[in-house]
């Protein structure tokens, strides 16, 4: 599927994607969700569209260990975040919610880009750049998680933890 | 070859030796949430379908961040967090407590355990020698309830400090010079290992400041030998049987080792809007500072109020300026009013909050308007992150806060030292 890029910078912390005084709002997940990232671009969540991207530079994702963050960017359509390298924790957020963070390089991808990923080919292709770019493969235990849905379906389908 | 203390810990809690790079699922000693995210990780337990706490003694709820509850919204997220450990027979630490990370510290947390908490500076537990790391609600969902994690074992940078402390250089501007040196992600997915003589000889309240801020340089894990200093502070938290010696071992092999020299050391400050922009005392020039927070998992212990009364004993506060403190715990606010120190800072202008996470996250007590500037303790400085988004927060030691709420401006704390 076809969608848009929305470009951020380095450093996109976990307080910029869902900024700590909404913690009122962290048990009414479509209200903490209309302020994604409103800090760093004001108005995003009526901008945003199903199936869009959000790309970024090093280390998305620092800070807090709030896994709203993750989940505020998945409900609002996000197909998957792209970076150059992402914080451990969100990353880990990010597949346990069935959010795809890839690794790649994204210094060429512009906003507004229309772009389309194959997670099974391993590669994204930039319709408006025309490029074709190849991303660092998940580690297994993240496509297994991926596979099965995040980590709640893989639970569910195990009643226990089989990713090793 | 020999094991660092991550591959040694996880080894045992495995099964099986193992190394750097290997997935492991780990059987977990302690997990524990707070108010921000553990209702979500009550719900994706029921998502889940299961029901029970795998390890109700060993399972904590704290309410520490919202603490007492600024909102109606708030409050029925504790109460939702007090009837689900009701139910499940699990342990609710309420309102008043303290920090999840300096309660466990006290309490719970045992050299060479496995603990996990769905907040990112549960690495505040590497002080005392346990592999503790920050997780999200949902594996935290499954530690609650399966009592066990995934991992990959970290590759380990062994951080050696060496020689003897400055006057006025404590923990926190050890932490803050190594961010600056390898910046916010100079240690992702990894494990760093404190050691050297000015680490043996630093107090566990620097063990933990250190270990705090271990994720801040994006680490899974700040860990430290448990050696007598720990046996120490077990035996002052009334738990010498939880001691035990852990060191890695001789030949254990490091990703890479750093040297840092003690005596290069100067008060440092990390400023807005990144913790790894790091400046010294000297570099700072003429910074007016608004409010000042003494507190936090990462300064909220006892001696980190010493250090500030110290320098405040007998001055005023600056009238342009206001400090507050917030005790990590009440064990910590207990004692500080039994030595005096709690006295001495009230007298001087500040003012106290009860123990908890207090300003630190814009939640309430301290919230920053537009414009305004912050000297806090605390480990993080984000934009926005205690209040306005127009306002600058700054980071450093609590005898930095002491001397910056005297003079209204960024000060160092050496002249009065
Ligand atoms: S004091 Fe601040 S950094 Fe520490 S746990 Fe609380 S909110 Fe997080």
């Amino acid at each position: 599927m076809k969608g848009r890029v929305w470009r951020f910078g380095d450093a996109i912390s976990t307080d910029h994607i869902i900024p700590g005084r909404y913690f009122y709002l962290r048990s009414n997940l479509p209200e903490l969700s209309k302020h994604i990232l409103e800090y760093e671009r004001p108005g995003f969540f009526e901008l945003v569209s199903a199936g869009d991207f959000i790309v970024a530079g090093h280390n998305f994702g620092l800070g807090s260990s709030r896994e709203h963050a993750a989940i505020v960017i998945k409900m609002n359509g996000i197909q998957a975040v792209l970076a150059k390298s992402f914080a451990r924790i969100f990353y880990r957020n990010s597949f346990n919610n069935g959010l795809p963070a890839i690794i790649c390089d994204t210094e060429r991808f512009m906003e507004g880009d229309i772009i389309e990923l194959s997670i099974e080919g391993g590669q994204i292709v930039n319709h408006t750049q025309n490029e074709t770019i190849h991303f660092t493969p998940f580690p297994p235990v993240m496509k297994k998680i991926l596979n099965d849905g995040g980590l709640v379906e893989h639970v569910k389908k195990y009643k226990d933890l089989k990713l090793v | 070859m020999g094991l660092t203390l991550a591959e040694k810990i996880l080894s045992e809690h495995a099964d099986r030796e193992v190394r750097a790079g290997e997935i492991v699922v780990a059987k977990v000693d302690l997990v524990y949430t707070q108010d921000g995210t553990g209702p979500l990780t009550i719900r994706k337990i029921e998502e889940m379908g299961l029901k029970n706490v795998y390890h109700p003694k060993k399972t904590f709820f704290f309410l520490d961040h919202a603490a007492p509850s600024p909102r109606f919204e708030l409050s029925n997220d504790h109460s939702f967090l007090r009837d689900f450990a009701e139910r499940t027979g699990s342990q609710i630490s309420d309102v008043g407590n303290g920090i999840s990370h300096q309660v466990v510290a006290e309490m719970e947390v045992r050299p060479g355990d496995v603990v996990i908490g769905a907040d990112s500076h549960t690495c505040t537990g590497g002080a005392l020698g346990a592999f503790a790391t920050g997780v999200g609600s949902t594996d935290a969902a499954v530690a609650i309830a399966l009592g066990k994690i995934w991992l990959r074992v970290p590759e380990t940078i062994r951080v050696v400090v060496e020689g003897e402390l400055p006057i006025g250089v404590y923990g926190k501007d050890i932490i803050l010079h190594l961010i600056g040196k390898i910046g916010a992600a100079g240690a992702t997915y990894k494990a760093l290992e404190f050691t050297g003589d000015a680490i043996q000889h630093l107090g566990m309240a620097g063990r933990m400041t250190i270990a705090n801020m271990a994720v801040e340089a994006g680490a899974k894990v700040g860990l430290f030998f448990s050696d007598e200093v720990t046996r120490n502070w077990l035996i002052q938290m009334e738990r010498p049987q939880d001691f035990k010696s852990l060191s890695p071992d001789p030949d254990a092999v490091y990703e890479k080792t750093m040297v840092i020299h003690s005596k290069e050391l100067k008060p440092t400050i990390a400023c807005p809007h990144q913790v790894d922009h790091i400046k010294t005392i000297g570099e700072m020039g003429n910074i007016k500072v608004h409010q000042v927070y003494l507190g936090t998992s990462c300064n909220g212990r006892l001696e980190d109020f010493q250090i500030a009364a110290k320098i405040l004993k007998g001055k005023r506060i600056h009238p342009q300026t206001r400090m507050i403190v917030t005790p990590g715990s009440r064990r910590v606010y207990l004692e500080a009013l039994k030595d005096g120190t709690m006295e001495t800072l009230i007298e001087f202008g500040a003012m106290a909050m009860p123990p908890g996470c207090g300003a630190c996250v814009g939640l309430h007590e301290g919230v920053l308007g537009d414009g305004e500037v912050c000297l806090a303790t605390q480990p993080r400085n984000f934009k926005g992150r205690m209040g306005s988004p127009k306002s600058f927060i700054y980071l450093g030691s609590p005898a930095v806060a002491a001397a910056t709420a005297i003079e209204g401006k960024i000060a160092d704390p050496r002249k009065y030292l």
